[in-house]
């Protein structure tokens, strides 16, 4: 599991709204990337573009490619169902299916599809999920219970489990502990480090010790104006680019001087 | 308690009515209104609450005016006025539910619920062939309208954009308010046209009912469907759920309590429906288990026809009318409580 | 590997953006097109419904208006549904005109004189009685109510008959047009309360509160600050009351005993019917163009009616999209 992406030459528009201009970029599989910059840099967006999730919204469009491995998400014949069961995504709030128990939310992906799936391995499967995700030893006696009883903390990290049932090879976050109190965040942000072991994870962040912490690489977006396109700045590990950065702007962002 | 002694000094209470004189003279002026009326030797209950609620009303304006000035006095003659406006609503719903209950206990039997009217004059007799009818022709109706209206409810809210879904949102706001009779003409001219003229059926009555039920259907479906959180959508995009199963298996489920509920309030609506039946359904004193073929009577019918159509002793058909009423207002009013029930109980909780 | 190249039979989408997009690759599944296609049709076939409800009643009422007078069983259009809209309207206004201070009362009071957490309850009280069917209307308008009325209706006459309005003699019945009118008002009462509740509900609270904290009574709150903003959706709730008072069928064919006569009084028993009540009470004795003439008459009725509702959610719509609200 875990593949390289490589981002060519990425515009993104919503209509005729240029919200990200000319990214390119690689995030190496088991490693973490982390997204920072101000609100509206088009960070978020960037993300969504990985497992084509921007397309949700009518008329938003991408120039460029996004390749999985070398394969072309954005190739033709290409099905962006088949691209979000490789590339997986948490949200910024928790979004546990509140009709289902804890059991069907992580099992959601292969129960929605259709998919039969013996009760043997559905049992394997949700237990190693919800291992993965640490949260096996606090829900494992009520796997039955609506997941909406689960605290904030705990249904985010039920969303992750979901995520990786799908068996995907990227994961994406959003932004996952800015709903969060410090000791969820911290049991989540210990859950990324035990990630990327195994997968490729990409994080947006607001919290610039979150990336520091999380990241191996740190990219760094930014808009020129109001109404103008988001871009990227500066990329490179996560220590070059919180020590010493090369970019002025950059710099000042990190050391909390705007944003 | 504040006292009208404090009034004068300069508290927060000054120059306010203390909140026990509303109850006093209220009581008193009813008091005063009923023992002026049994003197007089004419009570009625209409007359005495009427007469009570004026004398109420001036005294308190003028006990206003005095103390709290012209501003309080305007509202709280406001007060009195939105206050009657609502008890005067209540009346009409008061008396009729009472006569209901009170003329329709009387035929309100066995025989009523297993005998039909076939070749039955005078006493005797029941609303069984419409009650089977009522459930044919309602129940066919559902069959039609409901997955055709939640089908067009999921296209305006998941899929409808531009001038199409415009249009239909307009128009079903619009169909909202056609007059029933139309829906009964429609559907008549529909199955004459197919079936040569004089055709009535239950599902011509099921046609015209469908007409009538659609649009509350979709109006109320499109609601919840609005309201499930765009978070779950993209939660089951992300895991690679295509549109259509995320549509089928997570926003449908999520909003089904609230789906079931408006299907019953429409059921409950069309139920009630006499004169697109009339027309359509036709009646019979027979019960009817065909809609493909004859005249097939309904519940409402069998009200209306025992009401017009009255033999001797005119009572016994009259009884058998006001029976007919209270079971159809039960049916109503259950379908509601039943479809509110279902709301509160099933509803998902979101989060916490 | 899994691949997600070309499994499911592919679908161009092309949006035509040149040769430097590369979006002409999306696939849509089979499912997606055949769900997406299913409720598409599903919300079409409302509006071919609508189309069709008009046609057929075009189809089936023209006979009426192109044959000759005296081969038509009810004689000619013009002079035979004149009355009877005559009737069909007065009604209608007499019954809003009665309903509508009533209803925006009630929802006043429910809205902001009745106590917070009874305002649900006491909503649900006034909607019991929109579910009530009808045909029970008519049941106790002819057998409770119209008995009831009858003696002040003997009395308006005696004392008022001098306004052309309640001329006498008043009826020995009561089934008279003030008594069909009080029962549509009852049953127009709860669409104008709920309606109007949703328009006080979107009233800037922000305006609400700075009248309150400038010291205004609650009275002077709502002329301040709710029913200016609530006058053109109080407006278009007493439209769409209206339009269900034209409509309505059976407490009309239940309590009058009609003549075709245009006539205003109130009282007597001399008095015009509706369009919809004549379509029922004649409806199983005629034949032939006799049954067109009726469906040319519910087409004027659904002409009249769809203008007024489509006046009214004009006014909603309208009203909608500049509320501060949303």
């Amino acid at each position: 599991m875990s593949k390289r992406i490589d981002v060519t030459d990425l515009n993104v528009y919503y209509g005729d709204f240029k919200a990200v201009e000319d990214v390119s970029l690689t995030v190496e599989p088991r490693t973490v990337m982390a997204f920072i910059g101000p609100s509206g840099c088009g960070k978020s967006t960037m993300l969504r573009t990985l497992n084509r999730m921007h397309e949700v919204i009518p008329n938003a469009y991408v120039e460029g490619s996004v390749k999985l491995d070398g394969d072309d998400l954005y190739g033709p014949g290409v099905d962006p169902v088949r691209v979000r069961r490789q590339v997986g995504m948490v949200f910024q709030r928790p979004n546990p299916f509140p009709t289902m128990s804890v059991a069907d939310n992580v099992l959601a992906g292969v129960k929605l599809n259709n998919k039969r799936i013996s009760t043997s391995k559905s049992k394997e499967l949700l237990e190693n999920s919800l291992r993965a995700a640490n949260l096996w030893h606090e829900v494992k006696d009520r796997l039955d219970r609506p997941a909406s009883g689960l605290s904030g903390g705990q249904q985010q990290r039920l969303c992750i489990a979901r995520a990786l049932a799908v068996q995907p090879e990227v994961i994406l976050m959003d932004e996952p502990c800015s709903a969060l109190d410090p000791i969820s965040t911290l049991a989540i942000e210990d859950l990324i480090g035990e990630l990327k072991e195994s997968y490729t994870v990409v994080i947006v962040t607001h919290n610039m010790q979150q990336a520091a912490r999380v990241s191996d690489m740190t990219a760094f977006f930014n808009l020129s104006a109001q109404d103008k396109p988001g871009r990227l700045i500066e990329i490179g590990t996560t220590d070059k680019v919180f020590s010493n950065p090369d970019r002025k702007a950059t710099e000042d962002y990190i050391s909390g001087r705007f944003g | 308690m504040a006292t009208l002694t404090r009034a004068t000094s300069a508290s927060l209470t000054s120059g306010r009515l203390p909140s026990w004189v509303t109850g006093l003279l209220l009581s008193v002026a009813i008091l005063g209104s009923a023992t002026f009326f049994l003197a007089v030797g004419s009570p009625g209950l209409l007359r005495i609450l009427f007469t009570g609620a004026l004398i109420f009303a001036s005294v308190m304006m003028v006990a206003s005016l005095a103390v709290e000035g012209r501003r309080r006095a305007k509202d709280r003659l406001s007060g009195i006025v939105v206050t009657s406006a609502f008890v005067l609503a209540l009346l009409p719903l008061i008396s009729l539910v009472l006569s209901v209950v009170r003329y329709g206990s009387q035929r309100f039997d066995l025989q009523f619920f297993i005998y039909s009217m076939r070749s039955v004059v005078g006493e005797g007799g029941g609303a069984a062939h419409a009650i089977t009818g009522t459930l044919w022709v309602t129940g066919l109706a559902t069959v039609i309208s409901v997955p055709i209206g939640i089908l067009a409810a999921i296209y305006l809210v998941e899929y409808g954009t531009g001038p199409l879904a415009r249009s239909i949102t307009f128009f079903v706001d619009v169909m909202t308010g056609i007059p029933s009779i139309v829906a009964g003409l429609f559907a008549y001219s529909v199955f004459v046209l197919i079936f040569g003229p004089g055709t009535e059926s239950g599902l011509a009555g099921a046609v015209a009912l469908s007409v009538l039920m659609m649009p509350v259907v979709v109006r109320s479906t499109e609601e919840l469907l609005r309201v499930v959180p765009n978070e779950l959508r993209e939660a089951a995009y992300a895991l690679g759920v295509p549109k259509w199963l995320t549509v089928l298996k997570v926003v449908l489920p999520t909003a089904l309590a609230g789906i079931v509920t408006g299907v019953m309030l429409a059921v409950a609506r069309v139920i009630g429906e006499t004169a697109p039946l009339l027309i359509a359904a036709g009646f019979t004193q027979s019960l009817n288990n065909n809609p493909l073929s004859g005249p097939m009577m309904t519940l409402p019918v069998f009200v209306y026809r025992s009401y017009v159509d009255q033999g001797s002793p005119a009572s016994a058909y009259l009884e058998r009318a006001w029976a007919g009423a209270l079971t159809l207002i039960l049916i109503v009013m259950i379908l509601n409580l039943a479809g509110r029930l279902v709301a509160a109980r099933f509803a998902p909780k979101s989060g916490r | 590997m899994p691949d997600f190249h070309g499994a499911v039979a592919s679908d161009v989408d092309d949006r035509g953006k040149g040769g430097t997009t590369i979006q002409h690759g999306t696939v849509r599944r089979l499912g997606d097109r055949v769900f997406q296609a299913l409720s598409t049709w599903s919300g079409v076939a409302i509006l071919i419904m609508l189309a069709l409800v008009a046609t057929f009643l075009v189809w089936q009422g023209m006979p009426a208006l192109t044959t000759p007078a005296d081969e038509l069983p009810y004689g000619a259009f013009p002079q035979f549904v004149a009355p009877l809209l005559f009737g069909t309207i007065w009604t209608a206004v007499l019954a809003l005109i009665m309903a509508v201070p009533v209803a925006v009362s009630v929802a006043l009071f429910i809205s902001y004189y009745a106590p917070r957490g009874l305002a649900a309850s006491l909503g649900y009280v006034i909607d019991l009685l929109a579910a009530v069917p009808s045909v029970v209307y008519g049941l106790w308008g002819i057998g409770v109510l119209a008995p009831a009325l009858q003696p002040s209706f003997v009395w308006l006459a005696r004392h008022l008959g001098f306004i052309p309005l309640f001329a006498g003699p008043p009826s020995g019945t009561g089934r008279t047009i003030l008594t069909v009118a009080v029962v549509l008002a009852v049953m127009i009462l709860p669409i104008v309360t709920a309606l109007s509740r949703e328009v006080f509900l979107q009233t800037p609270r922000l305006h609400e509160e700075a009248a309150l904290a400038l010291g205004a009574t609650r009275w002077e709150m709502i002329t301040i600050a709710v029913l200016p903003f609530a006058r053109p959706g109080i407006i278009s709730a007493s439209m769409l009351g209206l339009g269900r008072a034209l409509g309505e069928t059976m407490v009309v064919a239940m309590v009058l005993s009609p003549s075709a006569v245009i006539s205003f009084a109130l009282l007597t028993s001399q008095h015009p019917g509706t369009i919809a009540a004549n379509i029922v009470l004649s409806f199983p004795e005629s034949y032939g163009l006799g049954v067109n003439q009726l469906i040319a008459t519910g087409l004027v009725l659904f002409v009249i009616t769809l203008a007024v509702n489509m006046i009214a959610r004009g006014i909603v719509d309208r009203h909608r999209e500049f509320s501060g609200a949303n």
